[in-house]
């Protein structure tokens, strides 16, 4: 029987996952909450917009539109778009199949949408990332956007956030946003990379010939510095936004030389006129899923990913993973891990002569990945920045000082604890942005008593959202329907 | 200045716009077919819609669905993420404000 796989994600790794199970033989589901595939590197216009040449705002435009018109014309590929997966139901103990896949297909946060439930032989989980940013005062002001939110709108809906822009954070990431912006007509005042050129030049420098078969990516990275240079944009290494001011919006950011360990070198803070600031300290794994699936994590200097093994297989049997939830370390990586994990969830020989070159790739894709933490790494010292009315919840708004105290609190200083005290964490986005923050802020405080137990509470799963997208009380009273049984059922 | 759209007429991807009308707060709003809501926002120059528990104002900041910073009301819906949800012509956009409700949210 032909097996059915269904694909969380359109990005990069569930295309080339989609492109690949198809070719193995499988059937497949391929859904994105989005309207049209590309995930974040290829993100497109929408269809309104009657773009003749949406392929000018990207790179390798011709392959990817090569691959999704493959994909989403195949007659084995169902293509859902608007579809947030969310909620994934495991099977029973000692039952081998993957979880059922819960779906809500219609407008977003809409009420009325179609609840479905899919049944697949096989899930491959490519949900991706989103910007993580550390706090620093000011932060909140209407006109702070992440470097994504930026590139977002500029390659998504051509909607550019000001005219006098300041770009900060870490990681390469920074220069194709700078890039997108300067393309829209902004003025990009400076990129400030908070990594010394020490660091950046160690970490890239090292085993340099683990870059030559991202040999792409770098290419793509040396094409965005000399758009900067031919802009007069500074790119500047040691450098940070440490405090955005304003009235009811940002005005000014303030930036500062950093130590190496990201500790502010008093006396080099510059007061810089903005009316748009955007950062990005790097990226956060999209772990709803994978939490849900039961997948095992695997913890990093840079925080915790799903764990996979040679195979792109997760813990849990049947469940697959590919792109940035395994790990950050770009476009090329996302498809290497797609292709292999599409393969193999279709049922794919995993001896296959064509999978050689894959999981070379594949490979080479995780050695990158360990280059680009190297080289972009968050220093120890960003603490130091914040002040005791600095805002770390954005939801709750709670500050600094009210989780300090608590943490200190003898009684209540674990995280579950310190969570339900000072509500940090459980506001709408349900600690999607200040989660690892608020974390390591605690781990920091309790150093000396190192997980400290509250008594009669469970320790805190970060990741662990039941329901991985909104869904309404209407929605939810409403039987899912299961697409397959109602076309075998005339 | 503010945020805005690129002009059809000098983007690079040369796009043939179709223009949109959505009402936000009871007061009309010039968009483009395929905007998103918070796009539709920002393109009009504004920067914040949403009030926080203090009343801080609250935009966009993620852009991609995981803040829930930019959350408004479309058609009597609450809680619809504005950076999300395609704008279509006449929606009834209304902000939402976390302020003095003292409720736990
Ligand atoms: C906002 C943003 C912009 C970026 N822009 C660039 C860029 O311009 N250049 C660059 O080199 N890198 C960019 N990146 C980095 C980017 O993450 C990777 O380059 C690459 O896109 C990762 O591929 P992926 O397939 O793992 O994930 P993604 O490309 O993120 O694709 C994941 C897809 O899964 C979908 N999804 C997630 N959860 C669900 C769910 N529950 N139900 C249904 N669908 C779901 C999402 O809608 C998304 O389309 C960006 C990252 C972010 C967060
Ligand atoms: S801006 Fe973050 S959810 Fe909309």
């Amino acid at each position: 029987m032909t097996r059915h796989v269904v694909i969380v994600g359109a990005g990069p790794a569930g295309l080339a996952a989609a492109a690949s199970a198809l070719r193995a033989g499988a059937r497949v589901t391929l859904l994105d909450t989005a309207e049209r595939p590309g995930g974040q590197y290829h993100r497109m216009l929408p269809d309104a917009y009657r773009a003749e040449r949406n392929g000018r705002l990207h790179h390798g435009w011709a392959r990817f539109d090569r691959l999704r018109r493959h994909v989403l014309g195949h007659p084995r590929c169902a293509w859902w778009p608007e579809s947030a997966v969310w909620s994934l139901e495991r099977s029973d103990p000692g039952d081998p199949a993957p979880p059922l896949v819960h779906v809500l297909r219609g407008p977003a946060d809409g009420a009325g949408r179609d609840r479905l439930v899919l049944r697949p032989d096989a899930l491959v989980l490519a949900p991706g990332a989103h910007d993580r940013v550390l706090p620093f005062p000011g932060w909140d002001l209407p006109g702070v956007y992440t470097a994504g939110a930026a590139q977002a709108l500029a390659k998504g809906e051509r909607v550019v956030v000001g005219d006098r822009v300041v770009i900060g954070g870490a990681g390469p990431f920074l220069l194709p946003v700078a890039a997108s912006l300067i393309e829209a007509g902004s003025a990009v005042l400076a990129v400030l990379e908070a990594n010394p050129a020490r660091t950046v030049a160690r970490g890239w420098g090292r085993r340099p010939w683990e870059l030559a078969p991202q040999a792409g990516k770098a290419g793509e990275l040396a094409e965005y510095a000399a758009l900067l240079a031919r802009h007069r944009v500074p790119y500047r290494t040691g450098r940070a936004v440490v405090e955005a001011r304003g009235d009811g919006r940002v005005e000014e950011v303030v930036t500062a030389r950093l130590r190496a360990d990201w500790s502010v070198l008093p006396g080099t803070e510059r007061v810089v006129a903005v009316d748009a600031a955007c950062v990005s300290h790097g990226f956060s794994p999209q772990l709803e899923l994978p939490a849900a699936a039961g997948c095992a994590l695997r913890d990093t200097a840079s925080g915790p990913f799903t764990e996979v093994d040679g195979d792109q297989l997760t813990s849990v049997p049947g469940v697959y993973a590919a792109g940035e939830i395994t790990g950050i370390a770009g476009a090329p990586a996302a498809r290497a891990e797609g292709l292999l994990a599409g393969w193999l969830a279709a049922g794919g020989a995993p001896a296959a002569p064509e999978l050689r070159p894959l999981r070379r790739a594949r490979d080479r894709a995780r050695a990158f990945a360990g280059r680009l933490a190297a080289a972009h790494p968050i220093g120890a010292g960003w603490p130091g920045w914040l002040r005791a009315d600095t805002v770390v919840c954005r939801c709750e708004e709670t500050d600094f000082g009210t989780l300090c105290r608590a943490a200190d609190d003898r009684a209540g200083g674990a995280a579950r604890a310190v969570k339900l005290g000072t509500r940090a964490g459980l506001g709408p986005c349900q600690a999607r942005i200040c989660g690892p923050t608020v974390a390591e802020l605690l781990r920091r405080r309790a150093a000396g008593a190192p997980g400290r137990p509250a008594e009669g509470l469970a320790p805190a799963t970060p990741h662990h959202r039941p329901i991985a997208q909104p869904i309404r009380l209407g929605e939810l009273a409403r039987p899912p329907r299961d697409p397959h049984e109602k076309e075998n059922t005339p | 200045m503010s945020p805005r759209i690129v002009p059809a007429s000098s983007d690079a991807a040369r796009r043939r716009d179709t223009p949109l009308q959505i009402t936000v707060d009871g007061a009309a709003v010039a968009g483009v077919e395929g905007q998103t809501v918070a796009g539709v926002l920002l393109a009009a120059g504004r920067r914040s819609w949403r009030a926080g528990p203090s009343g801080a104002p609250r935009g966009v900041f993620c852009g991609i669905g995981a803040c829930f910073d930019c959350l408004v009301t479309v058609n009597g819906e609450r809680d619809v993420r504005a950076c999300r949800r395609r704008a279509v012509d006449g929606d009834a956009v209304s902000t939402q404000s976390r302020a003095g409700t003292g409720e736990p949210r």
